[in-house]
C-alpha cells in the first residue's frame, strides 16, 4: 500500500475555559480574548503523530500537513501544531471576522486534497465554537470517500488499505472497516494530546508555511445563513426553601406537579 | 560556582524553562505560578552532588508530568460535561 498523507484541518477557537460573551451589538460574542487550537483538532493533530511514531500504519507516513482558513493569527494555531508534530502547513488567509460556513470549509478543503494528493484527512469532528459538526462529513460527500466520524480508536491492518474505526454512537460504539482514502473525524476519547515542549516549538518555527488565499481555490467567503441575533442564555432560577411538609405540598400544588 | 557540573546546570535550566512555559496556562495564572516555581528552584540551589542534583531534576519532571496531566484532565472533564452531558 502507499504511504499515508495525512491531512489535518485545524481552526483557532476561542480557549475552552473562556466564558464568551455577546457583544453589544448582539451579532456575535466578544473576539478580544484568548483563543487556542480547537481541543477536537488537537486530538486529530495527536493520533496522526501517533500513526506516525507507532507506526501502525503499514506503508508508513510520508506526510502529515497541517491547514487553517482563518485570520492572520491563525498562524500560531498551526506552529503548535507543529509543535506537536506536524511536518508543515498552509495558511489559507481570511480577513478578520469573516467565518467560513462548513460547506465553504469543505470544498476549500476538497480542492486542497486533491493538490495535496491526500489520502487520509482526520478532523476534529466539531469546533467548539460553532459546533455545526458538518465539515468532515459535508468533505467525505464531495469526495466521495468512506467517512469514519467520531472516532474513539483507529487500527490499520497490517496489510493492505483497510482502516478499522471504533466510533462513539448512542448508548455505546460501533466498529466500521472502510479502505483508504477516508475521513476520520475525532472523538473526546481517541487519545490524550501531548503538550507541545519548548525544543519543538523553537524546531517549529523552521517548519514550512504555506500562505494562501481563498482566490487561490476558487472559493468565496459568501455566507448562507445569516446571524439575526446573539443572545446569552437566561439565568438559571435559584431554588426556593420551604418550612414544612405542609408548605412543601401547597408549592407543589402550585406548581402543578401533584 | 565552582564543583557544579556544566551538564547539569544546563539540564536545570531547560527544565526550569520548560515548567514556566508550562506555567503559561496554569489556572491561578502565571503570575501564581512562577514565584512558587522560583521559589522550589531555590530551596535547591545548595545542592552540590551530582546525585542530588540528578534526583531534583527526576521531581521537576515528574511536576512536568503531572501539569500536563492536570491540563489534560481539566479539559478533558469540561468538555465531557459539556458534549456528553454528564
Amino acid at each position: 500500500m502507499s504511504a499515508l498523507r495525512i491531512l489535518v484541518p485545524v481552526k483557532r477557537v476561542i480557549d475552552y475555559a473562556v466564558k464568551p460573551r455577546v457583544n453589544k451589538a448582539q451579532t456575535g460574542v466578544e473576539t478580544n480574548v484568548k483563543h487556542s487550537m480547537n481541543p477536537f483538532d488537537e486530538l486529530s493533530v495527536e493520533e496522526s503523530v501517533r500513526i506516525r511514531e507507532k507506526k501502525s500504519a503499514p506503508g508508513g507516513v510520508e506526510d502529515i500537513c497541517v491547514i487553517s482558513a482563518g485570520p492572520p493569527k491563525a498562524q500560531d494555531t498551526l506552529r503548535t501544531a507543529m509543535a506537536m508534530g506536524a511536518d508543515r502547513a498552509i495558511h489559507v488567509e481570511t480577513k478578520e471576522g469573516e467565518d467560513l460556513e462548513p460547506l465553504s470549509v469543505a470544498k476549500l478543503l476538497k480542492s486542497v486534497v486533491e493538490q495535496q494528493k491526500s489520502n487520509l484527512v482526520i478532523l476534529g469532528k466539531q469546533s467548539i465554537d460553532d459546533d455545526a459538526n458538518q465539515t468532515g462529513q459535508m468533505l467525505a460527500g464531495l469526495l466521495g470517500w468512506p467517512q469514519a466520524t467520531q472516532a474513539s480508536k483507529v487500527m490499520f491492518e497490517k496489510e493492505g488499505d483497510a482502516v478499522t474505526v471504533t466510533r462513539e454512537v448512542d448508548g455505546g460504539s460501533e466498529t466500521v472497516r472502510a479502505k483508504l482514502p477516508m475521513v476520520i473525524t475525532t472523538d473526546l476519547r481517541l487519545n490524550e494530546p501531548r503538550y507541545a515542549s519548548l525544543p519543538n516549538i523553537m524546531k517549529a518555527k523552521k517548519k514550512p508555511l504555506e500562505k494562501k488565499k481563498l482566490e487561490d481555490f476558487g472559493i468565496t467567503a459568501e455566507r448562507r445563513l445569516k446571524i439575526v441575533k446573539v443572545t446569552e442564555p437566561p439565568p438559571r432560577q435559584g431554588g426556593g426553601k420551604v418550612d414544612d411538609v405542609d408548605g412543601l405540598v401547597s408549592k407543589l400544588k402550585e406548581l402543578g406537579a401533584l | 560556582m565552582s564543583a557544579v557540573n556544566p551538564a547539569l546546570r544546563k539540564e536545570v535550566i531547560s527544565i526550569y524553562k520548560e515548567l514556566l512555559n508550562l506555567g503559561k496556562d496554569y489556572p491561578q495564572g502565571y503570575d501564581y505560578f512562577r514565584p512558587r516555581l522560583h521559589r522550589a528552584f531555590m530551596s535547591n540551589a545548595h545542592l552540590k552532588d551530582d546525585d542530588e542534583i540528578r534526583k531534583a531534576i527526576a521531581r521537576a519532571d515528574f511536576v512536568r508530568k503531572e501539569i500536563e496531566a492536570l491540563y489534560y484532565l481539566k479539559r478533558y472533564r469540561t468538555l465531557r460535561k459539556r458534549y456528553d452531558g454528564l
